[in-house]
């Protein structure tokens, strides 16, 4: 069959952090289209499975295959590392990421925000990139906060322009991690409504999320992690509405 | 135009200190201290950034002499450092014969050398400060964008930088001005001389020194107007709405 690469796939990874071991060996394969959820306790080692996948931390072992490219690593004295950075800078720029705090450049107005890595990265004539830039803007409905510093912004619309930024890279698969858990209560739905649109319209998205109604109706597949090991994988349907082991059912008791 | 040179002819007559003499003097006097001021503050402020980059860096081979310079030149006085190097530059074997000479033999330059290290020195340390206290998440964002680290110590950790570090950089400035007073010790006509030169001369020290206290504050106004100006600008993102 000659189709078109997996977006993103990970195999057996592993990652201490000094004597403890926080992933035991996870694997992920996401194919085009696909919404991964990943939720777990925190300190399950969520979060550090998502950073593994664009090197924001380096895996003691596994591999890393971004659209058929394997990510080559060496063994140096303080650990394993990617043997080839051109590599890494080409893969994590295939693969955009939505941060808990939004991590907008607070010195840039949200449209140089935006701008910024598709012209000095990728390579973008800079014209081009401010007329995307504007539209998805419009997209995630923050037309009028174009000129607006993130300092400026509600932690909301800090997070739709984040969002923004991500699209701005036309990334194959975005990642993002726990995009809400910042946010005000009330300001969560604007943010759940863009990432709804997105996985409506086909987009590749591995997702942290406490928010197991998004969990429910968008993903294709829900990972149910604890202590660094997948403990119940499958469809939303199954994991979420009928799970099997205890420690997951008393995760998705309701708490009060 | 002739106005004011009467009014100026008036201003002066029967003063026996502000004579159109002295006030050149003054007037030289403050030309002097600008250039002086000035051409340190330009030539640390280059220096200082590649130094600042290489005090952040992880690698202790380039942050440790880069700190034992800092620490040397904030840890001792200016004036010291001054005279070492006014007085002590016609001790290495023939520097009288090169070209530097000519420069050396003046006060200026040495004045200058002693300046500029020593602002250089301060203003890395502002500028490491700066660096070190670029938010994480800022960081870590530029780097899952793909960023390599020249592009994101261009486009990212220097620009906020930078602006963070204005504040504390007007300090230095007004600081340098300030100490660029002691260059009359080593025989430069800068303001200060100007004013010890008109004091010597008419032994009237509330004359001499309040009318040069009163240009280093106009001095000192306009450049604390100046950061004013440029901190609405470029904090404008600090700021929210």
């Amino acid at each position: 069959m000659a189709a078109t690469p997996l977006p993103l796939e990970v195999r057996n990874i592993k990652k201490r952090f000094g004597d403890t071991e926080v992933l035991k060996g996870l694997s992920l394969k996401a194919h085009k289209g696909d919404v991964i959820t990943l939720i777990g306790a925190s300190g399950s080692g969520k979060s550090t499975f998502l950073r593994c996948m664009n090197l924001l931390e380096q895996p003691d072992e596994g591999d890393l295959i971004v659209h058929g490219e394997e990510i080559r690593f060496k063994q140096t004295r303080h650990g394993r590392e990617p043997a080839d950075w051109k590599q890494v800078v080409r893969m994590r720029a295939r693969l955009s990421m939505v941060f808990q705090g939004f991590n907008l450049w607070s010195h840039m107005t949200l449209l140089e925000n935006i701008i910024e890595a598709p012209v000095h990265v990728l390579g973008k004539p800079k014209k081009e990139a401010i007329e995307q830039a504007r539209a998805l803007l419009e997209r995630v409905g923050l037309s009028e906060r174009a000129d607006a510093y993130p300092a400026q912004m509600s932690g909301g619309q800090q997070q739709r322009g984040a969002i923004a930024r991500a699209l701005a890279m036309d990334p194959e698969v975005m990642l993002f991690d726990e995009p809400t858990s910042a946010l005000d209560p009330e300001l969560v739905g604007d943010v759940l409504k863009v990432m709804r649109d997105l996985a409506a319209e086909g987009r590749t998205m591995v997702v942290v999320t406490h928010e197991m109604g998004f969990a429910r109706d968008v993903s294709s597949q829900v990972i149910y992690l604890h202590q660094g090991l997948v403990e119940e994988a499958g469809p939303p349907d199954q994991v979420l509405g009928n799970p099997q082991s205890p420690r997951l059912k008393q995760f998705l008791a309701p708490k009060y | 135009m002739q106005d004011i040179t009467l009014w100026f002819q008036d201003l002066l007559a029967g003063n026996l200190i502000f004579t159109p003499q002295t006030l050149g003097y003054y007037w030289e006097g403050l030309v002097t201290t600008t250039q002086l001021v000035f051409l340190s503050l330009v030539i640390g402020l280059v220096m200082a950034v590649p130094l600042a980059i290489g005090r952040s860096s992880g690698r202790r081979w380039i942050s440790l002499p880069i700190y034992a310079y800092t620490y040397v030149f904030r840890g001792t006085p200016l004036l010291i450092q001054l005279y070492i190097i006014y007085y002590g530059v016609v001790f290495f074997d023939g520097i009288q014969e090169t070209f530097l000479w000519p420069m050396l033999r003046e006060a200026f330059y040495p004045a200058l050398i002693a300046f500029t290290l020593n602002t250089a020195a301060y203003t890395t340390e502002i500028f490491r400060g700066a660096i070190k206290a670029t938010a994480k998440g800022e960081i870590e964002a530029a780097r899952a964008y793909g960023m390599s680290q020249g592009l994101m110590m261009r486009r990212i950790i220097l620009p906020s930088a930078f602006r963070r570090a204005l504040p504390a950089y007007g300090n230095e400035v007004i600081f340098m001005l300030h100490a660029s007073a002691i260059a009359s010790v080593v025989t430069l006509m800068d303001l200060t001389g100007a004013a010890r030169f008109v004091y010597a001369r008419f032994y009237a020290p509330f004359e001499a020194f309040l009318f040069v206290a009163a240009i280093y504050l106009c001095l000192t106004f306009a450049i604390l107007y100046l950061f004013r100006w440029l901190e609405k600008r470029l904090l404008a993102h600090l700021k929210p709405a």
